[in-house]
């Protein structure tokens, strides 16, 4: 029972990486940027949800409602300036300038909000749970996280399958000459899939704020832990990293479990197997997005 | 012949260092099929990506219907009526023969070719639309490439090297199509290492040599050793030709 309730946590973590990691995965799929900002995105999310939303007389819990829009505008907007000016250069540059972003986006929060710790507040039922036998509890929050993972997983496979503009996404990724050839603006196809990235990481910055406490470096811990659950999972499926994303939390919480120093060994210990024995991960295909 | 459709002046690119195309001029008229030859490397393929957008010019210009488009993105010469049918097919390799078609036809103007023409024109595709087009053959992905190209409704179709790479009597099939595309208002711009069948639909010739007219005409004007000489050089075939002079 208690290796069942260990289980148990690790798959609710699990939808919180997959959340954290579907962007990171379109990101690279689409673009092909490896975006190094990623986690502090999603820390900026968390910050304007704490600090934006109480001016507009509006509980926190309710906040994705302005970031998630907020996101997704400025995702385009960065795609369209600062990341697409990189790619226009070479890959190694938009490695730079993420990382750069990164650097200047941790040093602002730290001097705008200090380093206290913040939490978005959604009142008392942060302690609710349920438990359905006598060791098992499921937090209501962890597993509201997990069911937005699986949802905005399920919204973006069938947009990028049953759409037009989602089958454009596809045709860049697999070719982007060829699309052009098609008659589509890359560079505003480019957008529209940061557009998405970034509303799936403002999702995840804001679920991680009301999950536990989040300072302005809590991105990079969780950058590493969303690239090992794509890698795990296989880049450019999206069901591969919510399955990636699961089986490294339940690692880390099986690791956990036997001491608590080793939650993060054992789940890089799970990455580092399936790329040495899978490199294109458990659901990778070579070219394919969907 | 009517209108001039396009009409290319004093192009010159480069590839790097290397001049690949190198002051060339021509025009195609509506309704007319040009043909361009000539040998691996004498820039008829770069000639092809410059007029659809993939390759900037150093110096010249393009004319479509009048309109300067030298400094259009693909995608604005493709709303124009400008589409490109590859070297090499290159298919959107994760979807169905479908979706290629479908993302062909997402920006398309209106006009004859819909997905469902190019399921009449091509009879076996319809029942076989939901297969990856990986697992089509060669001659098959070429149909594909055409088809996608052709949704979009373009007044220029530019083929580039259809029969690479396929046996020939799929070539002859994929070529039997051209009067079919032509009768629609399509003009055709054929880029073809395979002289004979290049020769064979074409109202007019152009043939490039290292980056450079070597000849242009009418097909049935020139002689055998005449475009022969075009292709290769003056000095190689200077043995086996004695009156080359036009």
């Amino acid at each position: 029972m208690v290796w069942l309730n260990v289980l148990v946590q690790g798959i609710l973590i699990g939808g919180f990486y997959a959340l954290f990691a579907c962007g990171l995965s379109l990101m690279f799929g689409v673009l092909k940027v490896i975006n190094l900002a990623h986690g502090d995105m999603a820390v900026v999310a968390g910050y304007v949800a704490v600090f934006l939303t109480p001016h507009l007389h509006l509980p926190e819990v309710w906040s994705f409602l302005i970031v998630v829009p907020i996101f997704t505008l400025v995702g385009y907007v960065l795609q369209r300036t600062l990341i697409q000016k990189s790619i226009d250069r070479d890959p190694f540059t938009t490695l730079l300038v993420t990382f750069g972003l990164s650097v200047v986006i941790e040093n602002l929060l730290l001097e705008i909000y200090s380093a206290n710790g913040q939490t978005v507040n959604i009142g008392d039922l942060i302690a609710k749970s349920w438990h359905p036998a006598s060791i098992i509890y499921v937090s209501y929050v962890s597993l509201g996280v997990l069911g937005v993972a699986v949802l905005v997983l399920f919204i973006l496979q069938l947009f990028l399958s049953k759409t037009g503009t989602g089958r454009l996404i596809r045709a860049v990724a697999d070719d982007r000459e060829a699309a052009q050839l098609s008659g589509a603006n890359y560079r505003h196809i480019f957008g529209i899939a940061a557009s998405l990235a970034f509303a799936t990481v403002a999702l995840a910055g804001i679920a991680y704020g009301m999950m536990t406490q989040f300072a302005p470096t809590s991105g990079g811990v969780n950058l590493l832990f969303a690239f090992e659950a794509v890698v795990i999972g296989g880049i450019g499926s999206l069901w591969g990293t919510l399955v990636g994303g699961i089986a490294l939390g339940i690692a880390q919480q099986f690791g956990a479990h036997i001491n608590p120093q080793y939650q993060i060994l054992a789940g890089n210990i799970l990455f580092l197997v399936v790329l040495a024995l899978r490199p294109q991960g458990l659901f990778g295909r070579r070219t394919s997005l969907a | 012949m009517s209108e001039t459709l396009l009409e290319v002046k004093n192009l010159v690119v480069h590839h790097g260092q290397l001049k690949a195309i190198d002051d060339v001029s021509f025009s195609l008229n509506e309704g007319e099929v040009l043909t361009m030859i000539g040998a691996n490397g004498a820039g008829k393929s770069t000639l092809l990506r410059t007029i659809a957008g993939l390759h900037r010019q150093t110096s010249g210009s393009i004319f479509f219907k009048g309109e300067d488009i030298s400094s259009f993105a693909p995608h604005r010469r493709v709303a124009k009526g400008v589409s490109l049918v590859p070297e090499g097919r290159r298919l959107f390799s994760s979807m169905t023969l479908q979706e290629n078609l479908q993302v062909g036809a997402f920006h398309a103007k209106k006009g004859p070719f819909t997905i469902e023409r190019i399921y009449e024109l091509f009879d076996w595709m319809a029942p076989r639309r939901r297969q990856r087009v990986w697992q089509l053959s060669g001659g098959e992905q070429q149909a594909v490439a055409i088809g996608r190209a052709l949704v979009a409704n373009p007044k220029l179709l530019l083929l580039d090297e259809l029969s690479l790479g396929l046996a020939p009597i799929i070539i002859e099939r994929i070529y039997s199509l051209i009067p079919e595309i032509i009768a629609q208002g399509v003009s055709i711009l054929v880029v073809e290492q395979d002289v004979a069948q290049g020769l064979a639909v074409a109202d007019r010739v152009h043939c490039l040599l290292e980056g450079k007219t070597s000849l242009t005409g009418v097909p049935a004007d020139f002689t055998p050793e005449q475009v022969e000489r075009a292709y290769f050089g003056a000095g190689l075939v200077a043995t086996t030709s004695r009156e080359g002079e036009s």
